[in-house]
């Protein structure tokens, strides 16, 4: 069954490689991208109950002994971004089918999205900080791709923003990673964790700690670095968007948890005292740029940064509950906010634009469209049943008990705010008339999608909003999960034990 | 030896921070193959320069003896200036496109996306 630790790698990697010369016949595209996106879905699954039922399962690539080579771990916390990242791989790949127009399938959308994919699952399993380097170029080189494919002005101005400041994390990262190298002589992540315990409190790990924070700072979008995602996120077509705001993100919050939890615990007061500011800060400030936004995806990308602030905090608050509140917010976040990109998506092939003020009445003309935009914006901004509830009330429950008061004010506040912005989205696209005139840009109305539309489109958006529903109502089992993956990242000798077989 | 790279590693940095911040597309390039390139240099020096002690196993033992360079930080600086290599390649095409759809090179005017 080891052979589940890397085949969320292998399976887009084949179908990138089949993908690319099948290029001509845009049909077996399709077939070929929904199969092995779903292919890895499954896998991921049974990963996960594999790893659930019997502990952390580690697998030496080329067999050669854990701090030597390179080791693929597979822990709850990764299980599950695995599980989350097959599930926006299908979605995303389903609503592409339609939602991508062929020009851009032509140049190879798919092999790149599945080039995402792999990139992705290698950061969330791989067990070694350099293996998760040459992960993030993987993923970023495609991204770059996706960002300006299709050659537009936007996402050109957008793409080398992206791309300068993505490149110069990846620089911060690789020194940080160097100098960790000189001190401690190992970059295996549990080799890393099993020597600086050994060791006294070394000051000059504090050098890396700072650089690998700011680098995945950047790449999660934390507060003052995270200008690039703003202008950006909005400019490739929404499918795109989607898997961006549900993945990229994702990774660099994924990496600071494990670099955080795992190896930099020497000086955790000064650590964690210090995401805690920033993830307060990055609350506040996410909300507040959403505020006075009027494109529907640049409301969505602010709001991205705010709710990484709300995954960071639980990594700040350091607690097993909080960090159960932060898992549950990875998957609350993957699910909703990728569903609000599609819908953004569907919204702009209905009426032709992002801009607020030219959109309206899209209750009266697509009502289910209507509904499924509620489940999603209400999820976000915490209203009970739904997903984003849990989440934020597990995080402040965490926050309540360790006496943190003020950021929990913070994040009750900026959860305000959202359901602000998500009114204001709800007010203007759905609700007020359809304004007659239409300032500038003549958009392209369509009154009703097809029946193939239908399903490409609505479908991957109904399958999302239907899960944030059943996530919001039996919460139980996934908060078990999330406890116990949080108890392996509070405790990491477990980890050290199935990488290296030593005790911490 | 190792403070003079150090010192080097340092000056280029800072070259490369400076030609980042500066308007020209060009000058973005050259500073960030710039931070690249300090980037290599740091990982070669922070592991430690040994000179002229190949890490080869005499003849009959099973490690090498004394002191040896470590080979391992020369095996990342490959794989990084492999992929820095790719990515700046990217990163040009990508200049010279924007350059092109957007006919200017200066950073300053690129502010569409921004508001």
């Amino acid at each position: 069954m080891k052979i589940l630790i890397i085949l969320p790698v292998i399976i887009p990697l084949g179908a990138a490689i089949v993908l690319l010369l099948t290029l001509r016949w845009q049909k077996v595209q399709w077939i070929i991208s929904v199969f092995s996106a779903v292919a890895q879905l499954i896998v991921a699954v049974l990963l996960l109950k594999f790893v659930s039922q019997n502990g952390i399962q580690t697998i030496q690539v080329g067999n050669w002994e854990a701090p030597f080579g390179i080791s693929f771990v597979a822990d709850l916390l990764s299980a599950v971004m695995v599980v989350l990242a097959g599930l926006m791989g299908v979605t995303v790949t389903i609503y592409s089918i339609l939602g991508i127009d062929s020009r851009r399938q032509s140049f190879g959308y798919f092999p790149l999205i599945n080039i995402l994919l792999m990139g992705v699952c290698g950061a969330f399993l791989t067990g070694d900080v350099f293996n998760l380097y040459v992960w993030f170029e993987v993923m970023l080189m495609s991204s770059f791709v996706l960002m300006v494919l299709g050659g537009e002005r936007a996402q050109m101005e957008g793409g080398v923003k992206y791309v300068t400041l993505n490149l110069l994390s990846s620089a911060l990262f690789l020194s940080g990673l160097g100098i960790l190298y000189g001190e401690v002589g190992t970059l295996n992540m549990a080799d890393l964790a099993y020597k600086l315990s050994l060791s006294p409190k070394s000051y000059l790990v504090n050098i890396p700690a700072m650089l690998f924070f700011t680098a995945f700072g950047i790449k999660a979008a934390i507060f003052p670095l995270f200008f690039w995602l703003p202008a950006s996120y909005h400019t490739p077509p929404a499918a795109t968007s989607a898997i961006f705001t549900g993945l990229l993100t994702k990774v660099g919050v994924y990496s600071l948890v494990r670099s955080f939890t795992l190896f930099f615990v020497q000086d955790a007061e000064f650590n964690h005292a210090l995401i805690l500011i920033l993830a307060g800060l990055t609350m506040l400030i996410g909300v507040l740029g959403a505020a006075s936004q009027y494109e529907f995806r640049r409301i969505l990308s602010f709001h991205t940064i705010s709710q990484i602030g709300y995954m960071i905090m639980g990594l700040g608050l350091f607690t097993t509950l909080a960090l159960a509140g932060t898992i549950i917010f990875f998957i609350h976040h993957s699910l909703v906010k990728t569903n609000l990109f599609l819908i953004s998506g569907v919204v702009n092939r209905l009426q032709g634009t992002y801009n607020l003020k030219n959109l309206g009445g899209l209750y009266t003309t697509f009502p289910f469209l209507a509904l499924l935009f509620v489940i999603a914006a209400f999820s976000l901004a915490g209203i009970p049943p739904l997903s984003g509830f849990w989440a934020k009330f597990i995080l402040i429950k965490a926050g309540l008990e360790t006496g943190h008061y003020f950021i929990v004010s913070i994040a009750l506040v900026v959860s305000i705010l959202t359901l602000y912005s998500m009114t204001k989205i709800w007010n203007e696209a759905f609700w007020k008339k359809q304004p007659d005139e239409q300032p500038g840009e003549a958009p392209a109305m369509i009154a009703r999608l097809s029946a193939n539309e239908y399903f490409s489109l609505i479908f991957p958006i109904a399958l999302l909003a239907l899960i944030t529903i059943i996530v919001g109502l039996f919460t139980e089992p996934l908060f078990e999960l999330a406890r116990r993956a949080a108890q392996q990242l509070m405790n990491p000798s477990e980890y050290v034990r199935a990488v290296l077989g030593v005790e911490l | 030896m190792e403070t003079l790279i150090a010192i080097l590693i340092g000056i280029l940095y800072a070259a490369g921070i400076y030609s980042m911040l500066r308007r020209s597309l060009m000058k973005l390039v050259i500073g960030l193959i710039l931070i690249s390139q300090a980037t290599n240099l740091l990982i070669f020096d922070a592991a430690g320069l040994t000179r002229a002690q190949p890490p080869l196993v005499p003849e009959g033992l099973s490690a090498p003896v004394g002191p040896y360079a470590d080979p391992f930080p020369q095996a990342l600086i490959l794989t990084a200036i492999v992929i820095s290599f790719g990515v700046l390649a990217f990163v040009l095409v990508l200049m010279h496109r924007t350059y092109k759809t957007i006919g200017t090179d200066d950073l300053d005017e690129m502010r569409g996306t921004d508001l």
